[in-house]
């Protein structure tokens, strides 16, 4: 799939000192939904204001849609939208007003009907002429949506869109992506909800100290990396385990009533035929099964904290 | 050239002063009003004429430079150092905008507030004080030259201020003593020698010169001087922005 966005060997360090990305290599395929994922002081939005052009990388490159971005800035740039992380709005200003001069400053012609559109997708047409500064969190979240999506970009960065946002709203939102990947529209997004990029992502970046530890897509990833456990539900409560039993990775909930089995997915033996023959020759029967995989937060807490992340896990 | 975005950072600005009519233009002409009904009607009456002009028809064009002065640093300064303020600076930032289009909205805006606020100035003092423009062209020419000269001035400061304070040091502490020093209420000739060449050093002398010049056909120094000296002040604040931006001084990290 064609590169939209193509950053490569991208690094930034700050006059303090500081080391904010090192070496970034990174492709975002066109029309997809990718997810930037990382802790505090990662190097996500650095990431983001160096493609956009708010901060000067020290060296590297980047394209946009195949045009440089410091090069060819006026075209790259007239392709890319940004909602930042922080509530930066024009408090004086009208809602229409704004999206108004957002259009214009992206070198688009006025085009009251596509505003419209974009305020009443967001739910805030009926408040284009309140000031921002009288609106709650959640829509000012939504104007500076409507002020990056007022000129029509191909690439839109996200950079925590839902931070501080109810659930409803959060829900409108990924329901808002959706629908703008569906037109075309590739999405970055940088987020804290692990929940968020497990809901949305196509594919799935983690940093951490200004290096990119992973690129992956979100089913391969949960599937390269993800445990999966067996509960059964016993037909007869148990005291404790058979002895045979305690080299297996087994749990037995303290009512006696569940056996939970951890295995590995990616194994070639799970084991987990074996384990039913042990359990019949122990006359220990089952009423119900299910198994689970483990969550993208588990996965993620487990690369951002582990040292050695990237051995065996391809960009 | 983004043709659009000089449009919408115009407008955006222009839209500022009418939101803020009260401050943006009435506060000044009244300020400015007062000095004449005080040093023209009033005082001015018991006062001699200074090279054959009434005193109220002399400090007119200096009162009126020094509310074009000091406004079009005001405007220009806060235009760019309100989004830097608030964060909003991100989308100017990440806008396919370059430095001449970012000028011709920012410093257009502000220096348009300030010229209508010096014709303004202009027509109320006719209230008060009777004079003539023997040079309307060159009137109106510095009129927007020094307009436009000082709130790239403004822009300036506007980029190097980090906080409210800074934004209000040079008008009050430095133009507005070298307005008032730079011949607004006297000729720099009833000064005695010493001080008049000291007083040539203050480059307000010639703004002010020059403009009245404009009205009354006299000058302190020669026209020419005046507006060279404009020209050059205005050069050099072109140079120090395109600077500031190539460098992304107190603008990107």
């Amino acid at each position: 799939m064609a590169a939209v966005i193509s950053v490569r060997g991208v690094s930034k360090v700050y006059p303090s000192g500081l080391k904010a990305l090192d070496n970034i290599e990174l492709d975002i395929n066109r029309g997809e939904i990718f997810a930037l994922l990382g802790p505090n002081g990662a190097g996500k939005t650095t990431l983001i204001s160096i493609i956009c052009g708010i901060v000067n990388a020290s060296s590297g490159s980047v394209l946009a849609d195949g045009h440089d971005i410091v090069k060819d800035y006026r075209i790259a740039r007239s392709r890319i939208g940004l909602v930042p992380q922080e509530l930066s709005t024009d408090g004086f200003e009208s809602v229409w007003a704004t999206v108004t001069f957002s259009r214009g400053l992206f070198g688009k012609p006025s085009a009251p009907e596509y505003l419209e559109k974009i305020l009443r997708q967001l739910s805030l047409w009926e408040k284009k002429d309140a000031r921002i500064m009288s609106l709650s969190g959640g829509m000012k979240r939504r104007v500076m949506i409507a002020k990056a999506l007022s000129h029509e970009p191909d690439i839109l960065f996200l950079d925590e869109p839902t931070a501080g946002v109810d659930v409803e709203l959060r829900r409108d939102m990924w329901e808002m992506v959706r629908g703008l990947r569906d037109n075309g529209v590739t999405i970055i997004l940088t987020t804290h909800y692990i929940e968020e990029a497990e809901e949305m992502a196509d594919r799935i970046g983690v940093i951490r100290r200004g290096r990119l530890l992973l690129v992956e897509g979100k089913e391969a990833l949960m599937e390269k990396l993800g445990q999966k456990q067996l509960c059964l539900q016993l037909q007869q409560p148990l005291a404790a385990l058979p002895d045979e039993f305690s080299s297996y990775p087994l749990t037995l909930s303290a009512d006696g009533h569940e056996l939970t089995y951890h295995y590995d997915s990616q194994s070639e033996h799970t084991g987990i035929a074996e384990l039913f023959r042990r359990l019949q020759q122990h006359g220990i029967d089952y009423k119900d099964l299910h198994s689970t995989q483990r969550s993208l937060e588990e996965i993620f807490v487990r690369l951002v904290s582990d040292q050695r992340p990237t051995e065996g896990l391809g960009r | 050239m983004n043709l659009h975005a000089v449009r919408a950072i115009y407008l955006f600005e222009m839209n500022r002063m009418w939101r803020t009519l009260l401050q943006s233009i009435a506060s000044p002409v009244i300020s400015t009003s007062l000095y004449f009904v005080v040093f023209g009607s009033a005082i001015g009456s018991k006062m001699v004429a200074i090279d054959g002009i009434s005193y109220g028809a002399f400090i007119i064009p200096g009162l009126v430079m020094l509310a074009l002065l000091t406004e079009s640093i005001s405007n220009a300064a806060f235009g760019i150092f309100f989004p830097k303020y608030n964060g909003t600076i991100y989308e100017l930032l990440s806008a396919p905008v370059a430095l001449p289009e970012i000028l011709l909205g920012y410093v257009g805006a502000a220096a348009s507030k300030s010229i209508l606020l010096g014709l303004t100035i202009l027509l109320t003092a006719r209230l008060f004080v009777d004079y003539h423009i023997a040079h309307p062209f060159w009137m109106l020419g510095f009129l927007v030259l020094t307009a436009v000269t000082f709130s790239l001035f403004g822009f300036i400061i506007g980029i190097w201020a980090d906080g409210f304070e800074k934004l209000q040091i040079v008008p009050m502490l430095i133009v507005t003593p070298l307005a008032f020093l730079g011949g607004s209420f006297y000729s720099i000739s009833m000064l005695p020698p010493l001080w008049q060449t000291i007083t040539l050093a203050n480059p307000v002398v010639y703004l002010i010169s020059g403009f009245r010049w404009s009205f009354y056909d006299v000058a302190d120094v020669n026209v020419g001087v005046s507006l060279a000296m404009t020209l050059g002040f205005l050069l050099l604040c072109l140079v120090v922005i395109s600077w500031m931006f190539k460098r992304g001084y107190r603008l990107k990290q």
